[in-house]
């Protein structure tokens, strides 16, 4: 009956369509973003353990350490090798003479850990080389915004001379800073000040122990704090959950996106019904039960739900392979529970719009059908 | 009146109608649209139920029909209290036993004139194809066969009441109730639609009641029921002379 109307089929499917896409869209985007405040985390993939300051908590916000950590913390059993880490912010100065604030991060002088793994031009030795930084693939495009090659370019790097010598793939920060790795000890001499400049020691840890028995044996054995990847990243997530507006925001926007397909199938489902209610009157004359009107409905809105459904999802797939190139979506991707929570959704607005668009129908007395 | 049928039911009665009263709430107060109607209506014949606007005629037969409860009385449909059944006897009952055919016709616009015709077979559960195969039958005999695959608005006024005809007989039920079947039409296509029920309607072993106040086809009823405010004030073959 239902798809017989091409109007109201197409409003229902409008709505579900219209719902499932902002819902499904505005929680990828907040996932992503959100696991953007573990980018850190993400980009140094080959450390298992990260050691900090006891009152560092992300890898943004963290407060150095005295040189001599590094020592302690290679002496603790179980750990197989760790590597100084260093991130500060600095200011460069382009070409243009444009300023631009930027994150560097010292990385291992001999094994480069610390590094991200893959590099979107040019090779990880370039490092080797004096005054050699990689600036990440967001960099490029903040910086370079032209398209011109960045390699060979040269900037000033709170009035060091750096030189752009290869871009590396990396996941962009939250905030899509522009980063630039450098060996650890070209970063000392990039990043002002004098004492207490080891921000991290990343930590792998030996056969046979588990990252979270090292962790708690640096603690002890060090007195500073010692978080496993997975600790790490989520701790990166939840300072941004905790400290920005982000969850309240998509929050909303998702909750509209609810009220919304709510809105457009609760009328359309209602108008259906009273344009039909004539002829579900005479089905119910004719002796065709409720419970079967029930399903008859039931199973028409779940075929325009399902369509409706797949094409939200299709939209969010389409939008988020559309923006793919622009570095604020790179890597997004959608977790798949998320299409579920969507679905779980459509199947709650169709259930409640329908449940009070068919109680007229069950109310209606068979004999209103001579009237 | 059959005065067999007095107090207890002729066994051959189709509907046999006891003391029925119908009140209906109007705000305050209560309205009583029948004054306790006792009747039988027979299979084999054609049975108007003729009046004025407002005299009952459809409270009537929605009662004799198992679809509007009475206020006081009983009904019994071939031998069955029919408003002694669960609500889901009554339904089945009505499915398996009584054919309708509504004023405005209230075909499903969305499926075609044989889907619409086959709905009662549809819903006692006959098989989708056999369904339509039965109502095809019905259709060719009411000669709108070549019309089966159209939705019901591709229809003229005409066809859709023969697509009705057809689903009010497509399962075979007992009794056949219309309501004001000619209203819409213009003489002559009413006494068509009439001769056409008569021919697929009326069987020995099947009644059929209808509803008008449309006297341009009184002279086709076998038996004719006057209702005057809610009681009947006559009953026989032909109209009374101050009428
Ligand atoms: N559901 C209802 N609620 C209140 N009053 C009703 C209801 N149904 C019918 N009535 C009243 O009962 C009386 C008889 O109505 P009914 O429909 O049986 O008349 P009718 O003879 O079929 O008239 P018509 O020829 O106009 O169709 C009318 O006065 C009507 O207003
Ligand atoms: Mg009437």
């Amino acid at each position: 009956m239902l798809t017989g109307d091409a109007q109201k089929f197409y409003g229902l499917l409008f709505g579900i369509a219209f719902s499932t896409l902002l819902i499904t869209q505005q929680m990828t985007i907040f996932v992503n973003l959100v696991e953007r405040g573990a980018s850190g985390v993400y980009n140094a993939p080959e450390a298992e353990v990260w050691v900090m300051d006891p009152v560092s908590r992300t890898t943004d916000v963290s407060y150095a350490m005295p040189s001599t950590a590094l020592d302690k913390v290679r002496s603790v059993p179980g750990v197989e090798w760790a590597v100084p880490h260093l991130r500060a912010q600095a200011n460069v100065r382009t070409k243009d003479g444009d300023l631009e604030g930027v994150g560097v991060i010292g990385v291992d002088d001999a094994t480069l850990i610390g590094l991200p793994k893959r590099m979107a031009n040019g090779d990880k030795s370039v490092l080797f080389a004096p005054d050699t930084v990689v600036i990440d693939d967001v960099g490029v495009t903040r910086l370079f915004s032209n398209g011109a090659s960045p390699l060979g370019e040269r900037l000033e790097l709170n009035d060091q001379r750096a030189v752009i010598r290869g871009v590396s793939d990396a996941i962009p920060s939250f905030t899509s800073t522009v980063v630039l790795y450098t060996r650890y000890s070209n970063a000392l001499n990039f990043v002002p000040g004098t004492r207490n400049r080891l921000s991290f020691v990343l930590v792998g840890v030996r056969k046979g122990e588990t990252p979270e028995a090292v962790a708690a044996r640096i603690e002890k054995e060090t007195g500073l704090k010692a978080e496993t990847r997975e600790e790490f990243a989520q701790a990166g997530i939840n300072f941004i959950i905790e400290n920005t507006g982000i969850p309240t925001n998509f929050g909303i926007t998702v909750f509209l996106g609810f009220v919304v397909g709510v809105a457009i199938v609760g009328l359309t489902f209602s108008l259906f019904i009273r344009d039909n209610i004539k002829q579900f009157g005479a089905l119910k004359a004719i002796g065709v039960t409720n419970r079967k009107i029930m399903g008859m409905v039931a199973s028409q809105a779940g075929l325009v739900g399902m369509i409706g459904y797949a094409l939200g999802v299709i939209g969010t797939v389409a939008f988020i392979r559309a923006f793919s190139s622009n570095p604020f979506f790179k890597g997004f991707y959608i977790p798949w529970q998320i299409p579920l929570i969507s679905l779980a959704a459509v199947i709650v607005i169709l259930a409640i719009t329908g449940l009070i668009a068919i109680r007229s129908v069950l109310k209606t007395e068979p004999a209103a059908v001579f009237r | 009146m059959d005065t067999t049928a007095i107090g207890g039911c002729a066994p051959e009665a189709a509907i046999c109608a006891r003391g029925i009263i119908r009140e209906f709430e109007a705000g305050q107060s209560t309205i009583r649209v029948l004054h306790g109607i006792d009747t039988d209506i027979r299979s084999g014949e054609m049975t108007y139920v003729v009046g004025e606007s407002g005299s009952g005629k459809t409270t009537l037969i929605s009662i004799m029909c198992g679809i509007l409860w009475p206020t006081e009385g009983e009904v019994k449909v071939f031998g069955t209290d029919i408003y002694k059944l669960s609500d889901t006897e009554l339904v089945n009952f009505r499915l398996n036993n009584i054919g309708f055919i509504f004023q405005q016709y209230n075909l499903i616009p969305s499926i075609d004139a044989a889907a619409n015709a086959a709905v009662p077979l549809i819903a006692q559960g006959v098989p989708l194809h056999e369904a339509r195969e039965r109502a095809m039958v019905l259709l060719d005999k009411l000669n709108i066969g070549d019309q089966a695959n159209k939705l019901p608005r591709q229809l003229s006024g005409g066809q859709q009441q023969r697509v009705a005809i057809a689903r009010a007989l497509v399962h075979e039920p007992r009794l056949v109730v219309c309501d004001e079947p000619t209203a819409a039409l213009d003489a002559r296509s009413g006494r068509r639609v009439m001769d056409l029920l008569r021919e697929v309607a009326v069987a020995p072993d099947r009644a059929c009641i209808i509803v008008t106040h449309d006297n341009r086809i009184f002279d086709l009823a076998d038996r004719i029921i006057v209702l005057e405010d809610g009681r009947i004030t006559h009953d026989g073959k032909e109209m009374p002379d101050d009428h």
